[in-house]
């Protein structure tokens, strides 16, 4: 009996394709290092400094609450990177750092581990951070305020709070390929539309995130923008003005279709998609916060179990 | 092992193996020292059983359990019997283990040759029971079960497998007879031969109707083969049997046709052998040869923590122990070496949404498993669709989190069959 060489006695299927957790976590931020590298490009060593800090904060912030609540040490799937590193290109340049270090503790650990940790988190982690921020230090998260010893050569007025307290008039002075170009105020990896959209399109390709919602959360803000932009032209922009400012492209590819908040079936994708895309643009036309993707996102990951029960019938399935 | 494509919008498409035309014919295993031999019934060393160690059997003699007991297996070999031990399989599965050491000198038994002049299903069932391909008799004895169509499954069950494939080509008329003989002892007028595509032309040499399936990965399963061959979804919890429909194997209607044509029972079992480097060639073992002793006509060797499955890669069983002899319905064998072999996690479900776009049954997979791991069957069965599961796998093969959703199915469907079985006997 000793003899016997011991095999490997598993269950069925006994192949797998291949695909893990780290290489979609690991493949996102490389999806999204286009549009942080020109921020860093932009904003110079303090937004480097931002980057760098959030995400190894937020792997600290993970490495610790795995520790203190005795499970597995889960950093090497490279999520509370990727949480670290979304969170970071919200952030103004010139984020102190008391106010990263705060964001990633509220993201990992308020906004995923409370919940379980991985796949157990109803609301996008990064979004919980940004929101819990953005109400209780709103200053810090003023563009205008923020990057206001900043000339980087075009208009320095953050685009969205131009409209919103000027109307069109205020915005002349965008151009849209400018502003999917980068020539724009806003968060460190937030304002390079191209980058953003490049990376956002490999993403879709590669089968890392869902085209279903990235589409319908960009068709809403494009079709709730041009109608409101019809019914009053002189108080609100146009489409494209609103898909390529504030955090419409990230929101789409990055922070959206996070997995867990997001729902699976088909048409609950679309409904999640428009939804949030229709609600960013009710802020930000009628709310008072100056960018509604956050809340937007937040509120329909809410009602995502409820979107989720729209699927087909299972095979024999006796009712 | 077939990898996720850089493509990742494609839905992974997992193909049958056709039939190599240009191979040789199966590679026959020479007769091992040993053979083991599963017999169907709980062993307790108190029953008065008809047969003991250092009898000798002769190669096709009966060996029946006991006078109460029906089960009995028949031994592929001349010899004297070596042990019997009690053998506790996957899945609950209670059995006696016979193990016979084997004589050069081969004796042919000829007891059933006397009965192959008037067939019925009592004969049938009473010697075919253990024939390759795994027949399955009780089914059309019982009343409960009213059949009224059999399907010939001339397609294989599994990924790699051609086992089916081959026996529909090369032993037609083997087919054809037991087809023959199937309707005499049964009295079921419809049987279909279900064939992959390119051997349609070779199937209708059966003289049944031939129905094509697709080469797709899962087309082959019974419940799916139900709903695109005959346009019946089984509900939920229910099998083809409650249905009237019996899906027998190619090799077994071969086995049958042999059986009563010749007067001798059939003991090699064709398998498609599959090595580390994913070679296959079609093999003949006798039932009962320990797995070990075909790797050795192999050449393959085996290191610590290797993986040796008894089927195809998505639905078949790992087994523990070179010793592990083959059977009746063992299709395939695969040997996976150790790099080559996808690990587990324990990680939690992500909710990616992979597996909902491959499952082929369209059940919430992610709220299902996450029952699962709580150990909350009852409510996966009611709520989530547990039961309309067709076991093929593919949600683990896509799992991002590499969670071991089938096995979590299979588990759930066995405790939920064992609380039932418990509060039956307990009423």
């Amino acid at each position: 009996m000793l003899k016997h060489k011991k095999l490997i006695v598993s269950h069925a299927p006994f192949w797998h394709d291949g695909s893990s957790i780290s290489s979609r976590s690991y493949h996102m931020m490389i999806a999204a290092l286009p549009a942080v590298l020109f921020g860093i490009f932009q904003y110079g060593v303090r937004a480097l400094g931002v980057v760098s800090l959030a995400v190894s904060f937020a792997i600290i912030w993970e490495y610790l609450i795995n520790i203190v609540t005795k499970r597995s040490v889960s950093i090497g799937d490279g999520n509370a990177a990727l949480i670290g590193f979304l969170f970071a290109m919200l952030l103004p340049a010139t984020s102190p750092w008391w106010l990263v270090v705060t964001g990633t503790f509220v993201a990992v650990v308020i906004g995923k581990h409370i919940y379980g940790g991985i796949g157990g988190n109803p609301f996008n982690p990064v979004l919980i951070g940004l929101a819990i921020l953005m109400v209780a230090w709103k200053d810090f998260f003023d563009f205008n305020e923020a990057l206001v010893n900043y000339d980087l050569g075009f208009t320095m007025v953050y685009p969205l709070a131009a409209v919103k307290h000027l109307g069109t008039p205020g915005i002349e002075a965008f151009s849209t390929t400018g502003l999917l170009m980068g020539q724009q105020s806003g968060g460190i990896g937030a304002t390079f539309g191209l980058g953003l959209i490049l990376g956002g399109i490999y993403l879709i390709f590669r089968g890392f995130i869902r085209w279903e919602i990235s589409v319908s959360f960009l068709a809403g803000i494009f079709i709730t923008a041009m109608l409101f932009n019809i019914y009053d032209p002189k108080l609100y922009a146009g489409p494209f003005f609103h898909l390529f400012t504030g955090y419409a492209l990230i929101g789409a590819f990055f922070l959206a279709p996070e997995d867990s908040s997001s729902p699976v079936n088909f048409i609950p994708m679309l409904i999640y998609g428009a939804g949030a895309g229709v609600m960013t643009m009710l802020v930000r036309n009628l709310g008072s916060y100056v960018d509604g993707v956050v809340f937007a996102i937040l509120l329909m990951n809410l009602i995502n179990p409820i979107c989720d029960n729209i699927r087909p019938q299972a095979l024999g399935k006796v009712v | 092992m077939i990898k996720k494509s850089f493509f990742g919008l494609a839905k992974p498409v997992l193909e049958y193996n056709a039939l190599d035309v240009t191979a040789p014919e199966p590679t026959i295993i020479p007769a091992s020292k040993n053979v083991t031999l599963f017999l169907d019934q709980t062993y307790h060393f108190k029953d008065s059983m008809l047969f003991k160690t250092g009898d000798t059997v002769k190669t096709g003699q009966k060996l029946v359990y006991s006078e109460s007991s029906k089960a009995y297996v028949v031994s592929p070999v001349t010899g004297t019997i070596s042990s019997i031990a009690a053998f506790a399989g996957d899945y609950g599965k209670n059995c006696t283990a016979v193990s016979i050491n084997v004589d050069e000198n081969e004796e042919i038994d000829d007891q059933f040759k006397a009965l192959i002049a008037e067939p019925s299903l009592d004969i049938a069932a009473n010697f075919l029971a253990g024939v390759p391909g795994n027949p399955c008799f009780t089914t059309f004895a019982d009343p409960d079960k009213a059949i009224h169509t059999i399907v010939i499954c001339g397609v294989d069950r599994d990924l790699l497998i051609t086992t089916n494939q081959y026996v529909l080509k090369s032993n037609i008329n083997s087919v054809k007879s037991g087809i023959r003989i199937l309707k005499e002892i049964t009295g079921i007028e419809k049987i279909l031969v279900a064939a992959p595509q390119h051997l349609a032309l070779e199937a209708a040499g059966s003289g049944a109707q031939v129905m094509t399936v697709d080469s797709e990965f899962p087309a082959t399963l019974p419940h799916l083969m139900m709903q695109t061959l005959l346009g019946q979804i089984v509900p939920a919890g229910q099998s083809c049997e409650d249905l009237g429909v019996c899906f027998i194997s190619a090799e077994a209607v071969a086995s049958i046709g042999t059986a009563f044509d010749q007067g001798r029972l059939p003991f090699y079992k064709t398998i498609t052998f599959v090595n580390k480097n994913g070679e296959q060639s079609l093999i003949a073992a006798r039932i009962g040869t320990p797995v070990g002793d075909i790797l050795n006509a192999f050449d393959v060797t085996i290191k610590a923590k290797d993986r040796i499955i008894f089927g195809g890669p998505m639905t078949g069983a790992a087994v523990y122990s070179l010793d592990y002899p083959i059977q009746a319905d063992t299709d395939a064998i695969m040997v996976q070496d150790l790099a080559n072999i996808p690990l587990v996690s324990d990680y939690p479900c992500i909710n990616c949404g992979e597996c909902i776009r491959i499952c082929p049954a369209n059940i919430p997979i992610n709220i299902l498993v996450r029952f699962l791991e709580a150990g909350e069957y009852e409510t996966a069965a009611d709520q989530y669709d547990l039961y309309s599961c067709i076991e093929c796998g593919l949600c683990s093969f896509v799992c991002v989190s590499r969670m071991p959703v089938l096995h979590y199915i299979k588990l759930a469907k066995y405790e939920l069959g064992r609380m039932i079985t418990a509060e039956a006997t307990n009423a």
